[in-house]
């Protein structure tokens, strides 16, 4: 039984042992939830690797934790994986280059259109001003006097 | 002037909307440029189905077909798999590699594969994932192909053919080792 127990004993060790050394140091899941969160899933739609329950995911979120136990930070683990899939896997385009397009055009054209919309509304505002009516002649206004005067009686 | 100027502004606004769109419909949405080629490839160790380690650094000097499948992957990869064989067996004596990496797969489901195929290059499972990520992939079935001077040169997105491979194969070849 002794034998038996010794065998189990060192089995235990062995396995316990290279885990216990093996294993990461910690890891502040927010940070890596943070990262993964400005991960596009490679399998989903429209899904961060943050939300994404697929294995895929699952894998990234455990490299994105491999890396930053490693001694990365997070900046080097986005850039890492832009190297790998390039600025596709990134959910908000970056804010430079031709991408920086995404983020300013919106601003652009909604002002063009507010420019259109003031200029069409001043348009409009002054329409009304041109058409003058027609003059009336003193013959013409004399009628109306005594025709409002009958009228009156 | 300003009627003229205000005429103009309708198309100068929608048509670059429809250029866009245009643009959106032409393109490929499931083709995405890998931004590895032309990079080196990323080096790795695995240990192979047979158990024997298995490191891209070993094969420096040769071309590398590098494959990406898994046993649930259907049908693209079962389709693939003889297309596998038969170009690593028409190709291994004039320099050429072939490695298969299995991507989330279960060992039984994946070793039944290997055997249902016959394939006969080493096979290595991908625990975590670090290779498949390392090469930007997608999805199975993507296979790369590393020239000699171990950059990545090709990659092909979905069922490899025939014809794809011995093109790709043949290219790396004629190049200057």
């Amino acid at each position: 039984m002794t034998p038996l127990l010794v065998a189990a004993a060192a089995l235990v060790l062995l396995a316990g042992g290279p885990a216990r050394a093996a294993s990461p140091p910690a890891v502040n899941e927010e940070t890596v939830h943070e990262i993964a969160s400005q991960l596009r899933c490679v399998v989903c739609q429209s899904l961060s690797v943050a939300d994404s329950p697929s294995e895929t995911a699952s894998q990234m979120r455990g490299i994105i934790r491999e890396r930053l136990a490693a001694g990365e930070t997070p900046a080097q683990v986005r850039d890492y994986f832009v190297d790998k899939y390039g600025p596709w896997i990134l959910l908000s385009p970056p804010r430079r280059g031709f991408d920086l397009l995404v983020w300013v055009a919106p601003f652009l054209v909604l002002g063009i259109g507010l420019v259109m919309v003031a200029l069409v509304v001043r348009r409009w505002r002054r329409a009304p001003s041109r058409v003058s009516p027609p003059a009336l002649d003193s013959a013409v206004r004399e009628r109306i006097r005594r025709e409002m005067e009958e009228l009156d009686r | 002037m300003k009627t003229r100027w205000l005429r103009f502004s309708i198309p100068l606004a929608v048509v670059p909307v429809l250029l866009l769109l245009a643009y959106g419909f032409w393109t490929n949405p499931r083709e995405i440029p890998s931004p590895l080629i032309g990079k080196p490839a990323a080096k790795f160790t695995l240990t192979s189905f047979a158990g024997d380690p298995v490191s891209l650094e070993r094969y420096r000097g040769r071309v590398v077909m590098l494959n990406f499948w898994a046993s649930w992957c259907r049908p693209a990869c079962y389709e693939e798999a003889p297309v596998i064989e038969r170009t690593w067996q028409a190709y291994r004596d004039k320099g050429v590699v072939v490695l298969g990496v299995d991507v989330q797969d279960q060992d039984e489901a994946a070793r039944k594969f290997i055997e249902q195929f016959q394939h006969s290059f080493p096979n290595s499972p991908d625990p975590g994932g670090h290779v498949a990520v390392d090469y930007g992939v997608y999805g199975v079935p993507e296979t790369f192909f590393i020239d000699r001077q171990g950059r990545v040169r090709f990659k092909q997105v979905g069922e490899l053919t025939d014809a794809i491979a011995r093109e790709r194969l043949e290219t790396l070849l004629a190049e200057k080792p």
